[in-house]
């Protein structure tokens, strides 16, 4: 794995203008499933379908878009199983084992957080999906002993319910303020 | 729940994860891949997020570029779960709420455009409940995401 790919999240925002933000307003709920899908995004961003494609290969150069294409809810393909572990991990060795964690196939996330004493020592984070508990741990196991990290505490949080889970919302629809006025 | 999936399902799910065709007549661009005609495409498409396999066909955002996020958690009284749960649901800027087998059983993922507001959802949900929210903003972020190599055996 090539890691000078993994650079810390910034805290610089990227350049972005106001055609960008709707643009990608429009794409929060998802590109529509018609023959010409940029040319109908086009039409919610007040963009033409050139422009729109365009724009969308500059944000994921850019890396705003860091991932483009079919978003999978795993539980319903058959990976009922998935559970964030945790790890108290040293301050000096939080970032190379991050990027050992991250490189397993099975990881879908991997971030350092902060710790927040007394209640909560971990800081590092990564998120594991099988298709069983059993998987899962076992997948764990092979994290383990391949990253050196059987002296780290960590704990185990499989998932129990689903109360909510879709694309993030980074601007307000229009149908969420149509919402909103409707009730006051 | 979960139903057999086709063939043109499963690549469908697993091959476009990432680098989806930028080109104006993407699914037709597929279904040539593919060796299906495009309205089978765009059918399959359709089945899959009625069936909820497929959340969407979208950009996942590196986050903390365009708006902020963070992960949140609650240690709520079992006998309470369903209510505070649904009280977290209730903010448009939260976008993910699991309950978790831990002492902190509630974890959620809420996302703003500005700093302010995402603090202010936390405070209130906070305030609501009664409940202490620890806030776990991302400080590095270790993954590549290339979405995630399906089994289906």
């Amino acid at each position: 794995m090539d890691l000078t790919l993994a650079t810390p999240v910034p805290v610089v925002r990227p350049p972005l203008d106001d055609a960008d933000r709707r643009l990608l307003s429009a794409l929060q709920g998802g590109l529509p499933f018609s023959a010409r899908p940029y040319a109908r995004l086009g039409e919610r961003a007040g963009l033409g379908e050139d422009e729109v494609l365009v724009r969308l290969a500059r944000l994921q150069e850019i890396g705003v878009i860091r991932r483009f294409g079919v978003v999978v809810r795993h539980h319903e393909v058959g990976y009922g199983a998935n559970a964030m572990v945790v790890w108290d991990a040293p301050d000096e060795q939080v970032t190379e084992l991050g990027h050992c964690l991250a490189g397993f196939d099975f990881i879908t996330l991997c971030y350092r957080r902060p710790r927040r004493l007394p209640q909560w020592r971990y800081n590092l984070y990564c998120m594991i999906h099988g298709k069983s508990r059993e998987e899962v741990l076992a997948h764990l196991e092979w994290m383990v002993s391949h990253c050196g990290l059987s002296t780290l505490s960590h704990e185990v949080l499989f998932s129990r319910r689903r109360f909510k889970q879709r694309g993030a919302h980074y601007f307000k629809d229009e149908m969420a303020t149509e919402k909103i006025h409707g009730r006051t | 729940m979960q139903t057999a999936l086709t063939d043109l399902e499963r690549r469908l799910l697993n091959d476009y994860q990432h680098g989806f065709p930028l080109s104006p007549a993407p699914y037709a661009d597929i279904a040539r891949e593919l060796e299906v005609s495009e309205s089978a495409v765009l059918e399959a498409l359709a089945r899959l997020q009625e069936t909820g396999a497929l959340s969407r066909v979208g950009a996942v955002l590196r986050p903390n570029t365009v708006g902020v996020s963070t992960l949140a958690a609650m240690a709520v009284p079992p006998e309470r779960l369903e209510s505070v749960a649904e009280l977290v649901n209730g903010y448009a800027e939260v976008n993910h709420n699991y309950e978790r087998e831990h002492r902190l059983n509630l974890w959620f993922v809420a996302t703003a455009a500005e700093a302010t507001r995402l603090q202010s959802v936390l405070d209130e949900i906070g305030a609501r409940s009664g409940i202490e929210v620890l806030a776990f903003p991302l400080l590095e972020d270790y993954h590549i995401d290339l979405g995630f190599e399906l089994r289906w055996t």
